[in-house]
């Protein structure tokens, strides 16, 4: 370790904190012999080294490059498959190296485990290494002291053992841990460290980051999240199969989730007068964690999500869900609302009615929702604005085969399309012969060839609503809590040390009868130890009075 | 939340002021630089050694005079050796940086007071605040230490940050979306932001130590110096400038790991998780590795010089990325620059 300006010798190298075989340079000591277990333990001191571990360091930003520039199927799953649409040969070869997953990538835990690995086997040796500093006493004193980064000098009148006693308990007062010792001519020494909170935090700062995986690592075993669309009126129950999408931790079965409901009853989009920026999303919901406990209302906005014991709730999006009423030949009569997905900024939205139970033929509607119809389109799929002032629909009505029992799973928000592109589901007539494709308003009906009429009421508002639980959060949370606190303590403390010398100032009478030599030697940022030194030095020499 | 429309046009008045009176600083600090001698402020420079300490403590007894013949770059400076002219460009280059300052404050301050909220909430504002910062750290530094030399690295990317701000990234004044609306913008974006100017401080120092310790190693063999190698002549020797970065970039740290936590606790809150590796929160991420492999390569492992300085630069450049790339290159959670 070659730390200090000058003169730091043996002394220096004590008060490094560096393990011994990290220094640089430093070969493993002696004759290398020969055999699995010694192969073994240099492979654990190559790997438990400082290089390694900066090497590691560099591998994990590097490995997480890709994580941001490649779609990741954690966030955004669309735009994998647009991916995989306009990159045919390469995507499959990124997919088999886990690149649209690189956080889950075998290859990304590898390099933080042997990070971790690292990590702890420096931490086995420093822990208690650390712990017999922290029980050590202050080393002896160097014999020159003028020789160390920081010295000084003066006499005072005061007797050796005066002099001493009072710096001694200065020191003490200024939390200096320090020791006396007495020299075989006579000369008293103090020697005094401080600083001891810099490796402290050092240790912390690790210690509480492998917490923190730990934390990570709970969240990702027994936590869970789920996402529900709900519309307003609606509601849900803790159940997987009330969910639309569900994603459990790798030791959650979702068999066993704990009862809580929820209800949306209200969801109010607020926007800047005169223009289409939201300015405030609030959705009012009743909730009940629990069969027998009793509704409770909950104000629920983004960046207030409902907390209750373990499970969490937040609002996470909105949109529109047209109520559209289709009565078939028969009679019978089909309402409700229908959720859309909106496509853009504008919540103009897009999305798909299914009535399998229709009769004579089962009947599909597709189309686009927009709450503020642009007049210049007229085909009535643009929206100026996500502000509902001049709701629309734009829709086409299909009959025949939807296709449902066929057991091929369907997206609820889109007829499909092969079964439409093989005319077993046909595009509708209206009552004038032309094709079932129209835009209308709300009230507004339209009548097919064969009797069925399919009407616009309005629409209703919904919510996307996120039910989750995380029990890595609260230990997360204060890991890195205590990380930010080791970190501080181990950048902003400085680890120092300063030596007295009272010694009988044999020569030339008068009334200074003590010289006093005081040393300083810091181990980290030495440039800014030099001050403090002269301020020890000083209230030294001015705690005795007369010096000078 | 209606915008003030006085304010807005005030604040953006002031940008443009702001703008023009630190590009002039720049010009002085330069022209100081160039045709100055190392100027009194540098002399002082080369006196904070460890003599330093010893003269003082010496009060008591013999002092020791202080070293003023061995300055690094050979000797030409001594104590009060200023050309008055080039030492009065410098000043009033000091006089402009605070008054920019101030229309900067001013600027940022009706900004804030047109949208009725922190004026941190698009890359425009984000810029203004992050210069505002790193302007500050700069004049705090000057008032303890002379770092006068430090003026023109430090104006350059300031200017040139405010004028893409002020071209490229500028959004007039709007109220923030729902998902800002939380006093975590406060804590979370002013931490960044504090993190981003004290880093700004420490990429102008570890380019300067480049330019200084490839002047010191040519000047030691005899070798000729060229442009821009010659910069170096006025700096402070390599080793100083190598510990100064170190000590802001140690700074630093605490604060972009405290901003980063508070990022994830707000993340929370919005979003319903704390980390998702959303690009944003990826390119933290790695900033943070690296410069954790900074302040590691540096105080552990012991490398000195280019090698730990070479790892800094490579932290602000991730910093950099995160600031630009992510917002207008890919999108994510993160996309408010209000640019589209």
């Amino acid at each position: 370790m070659t730390v200090l300006d000058r003169g730091a010798g043996d002394a220096g190298a004590r008060l490094s904190t560096v393990p011994p075989g990290d220094a640089p340079g430093s070969a493993p000591p002696g004759p290398v012999p020969a055999g699995p277990l010694a192969l073994l333990r240099r492979s654990w001191r190559q790997l438990t080294s400082m290089r390694t571990a900066l090497l590691l360091l560099f591998l994990l930003a590097v490995a997480a490059v890709p994580g941001s520039v490649l779609p990741q199927r954690g966030l955004n799953q669309i735009k994998v498959d647009d991916y995989f649409a306009q990159h045919p040969h390469l995507a499959p070869v990124l997919d088999r190296l886990s690149l649209f997953d690189t956080f889950a990538a075998p290859w990304f835990a590898g390099i933080y485990l042997l990070l971790f690995v690292s990590l702890i086997g420096c931490l086995s040796s420093r822990v208690p290494q650390h712990g017999r500093a922290l029980l050590r006493r202050p080393p002896d004193t160097p014999r020159h002291l003028d020789r160390l980064p920081q010295s000084a000098e003066f006499r005072t009148d005061a007797e050796v053992e005066t002099v001493a006693a009072s710096i001694h308990s200065g020191l003490r007062r200024a939390r200096w841990r320090v020791e006396r010792r007495a020299e075989a001519d006579g000369a008293v020494t103090l020697s005094a460290e401080k600083g001891y909170l810099r490796e402290t935090g050092n240790l912390l700062f690790h210690l509480a980051l492998v917490v923190l995986l730990f934390a990570i690592a709970m969240g990702g075993l027994f936590g869970w999240k789920a996402t529900v669309l709900v519309t307003e009126g609606d509601g849900f129950c803790d159940s997987v199969s009330s969910y639309d999408a569900f994603e459990p931790g790798r030791l959650v079965d979702g068999q066993h989730l704990p009862p809580f409901c929820v209800r949306l009853d209200d969801f109010t989009a607020g926007y800047v007068p005169g223009t289409s920026q939201p300015a405030s999303f609030h959705a009012r919901i009743r909730y009940a964690a629990g069969a027998a406990e009793p509704d409770r209302p909950y104000d629920l906005r983004v960046n207030s999500p409902l907390r209750t014991a373990g499970t969490r709730v937040y609002l996470l999006g909105h949109g529109f869900s047209p109520v559209i009423t289709v009565t078939d030949p028969t009679g019978q009569v089909f309402s409700g609302p229908s959720a859309f997905l909106p496509a853009d900024a504008t919540l103009a939205s897009t999305g798909a009615v299914k009535l399998p139970d229709a009769r004579p033929k089962q009947i599909g509607l597709d189309g686009v929702f927009t709450p503020d119809r642009d007049p210049a389109d007229r085909l009535g799929l643009r929206s100026l604005s996500p502000r509902p002032l001049d709701p629309g629909l734009s829709i086409r009505v299909y009959e025949g085969d939807l296709g449902l029992d066929s057991g091929a799973p369907q997206s609820v928000y889109s007829l499909d399309a092969g079964r439409i592109a093989a005319k077993r589901l046909r595009l509708a007539a209206l009552a004038d012969g032309r094709p079932a494709r129209v835009v209308i308003g709300p009230g507004q009906s339209v009548r097919l060839a064969d009797g069925t009429t399919v009407r616009f009421d309005g629409y209703r508002e919904w919510a996307r609503i996120q039910v989750g639980r995380d029990p890595g959060q609260v230990p997360a949370l204060g890991s890195a809590a205590v990380m930010v606190l080791g970190l501080l303590l181990s950048l902003r403390v400085r680890r120092r040390r300063v030596w007295f010398r009272f010694s009988p100032a044999e020569s030339a009478g008068g009334p200074r009868r003590t010289l006093v030599a005081a040393g300083g030697l810091a181990r980290d940022d030495a440039e800014a130890f030099g001050p403090e030194f002269v301020r020890v030095v000083q209230s030294a020499q001015g705690g005795r009075s007369g010096a000078g | 939340m209606p915008v003030d429309a006085a304010y807005a046009h005030l604040s953006d008045n002031l940008l443009i002021a702001t703008i023009l009176a630190y590009a002039a600083a720049m010009l002085l600090y330069a022209v100081e630089y160039a045709f100055g001698d190392r100027g009194r402020v540098a002399a002082a420079a080369a006196l904070t050694t460890p003599d330093a300490a010893r003269v003082l403590v010496g009060a008591g007894g013999p002092a020791i005079p202080p070293s003023t013949g061995d300055t690094p770059t050979g000797g030409t400076a001594t104590d009060g050796a200023v050309r008055p002219r080039t030492a009065a460009f410098g000043r009033m280059a000091i006089f402009l940086t605070v008054v920019g300052w101030i229309m900067h404050l001013g600027c940022l301050t009706s900004r804030g007071l047109a949208v009725g909220r922190a004026p941190w909430g698009n890359m425009y504002e984000f810029a203004v605040a992050a210069t505002l910062v790193a302007v500050t750290g700069y004049l705090v530094l000057l008032s303890r230490q002379p770092v006068r030399y430090l003026g023109a690295f430090v104006m350059l990317p300031v200017v040139l940050l405010l004028g893409l701000g002020g071209t490229v990234l500028y959004v007039p004044a709007a109220p923030l979306l729902p998902a800002l609306q939380s006093y975590w913008l406060w804590i979370h974006v002013s931490m960044i932001t504090l993190a981003c100017g004290i880093m700004l401080v420490g990429f102008a120092t570890s380019v300067l130590y480049l330019l200084r310790a490839r002047y010191e190693r040519r000047t030691a063999v005899g070798r000729p110096v060229h442009f821009p190698t010659t910069l170096g002549v006025r700096l402070p020797a390599a080793d100083r400038l190598e510990r100064l970065t170190f000590r802001v970039i140690a700074f630093g740290f605490p604060i972009l790991t405290f901003a980063v936590i508070a990022g994830a606790i707000w993340a929370e809150a919005a979003w319903g998780r704390y980390w998702g590796w959303d690009p944003k929160e990826t390119w933290a991420f790695i900033t943070w590795v690296i410069y954790a492999a900074y302040l590691h390569a540096r105080s552990t492992a012991g490398w000195r010089g280019r090698g730990a300085i070479g790892i800094a630069l490579l932290g602000w450049a991730a910093m950099m990325f995160n600031l630009f790339g992510v917002n207008l290159l890919i999108s994510g959670f993160h996309s408010y620059s209000g640019l589209s």
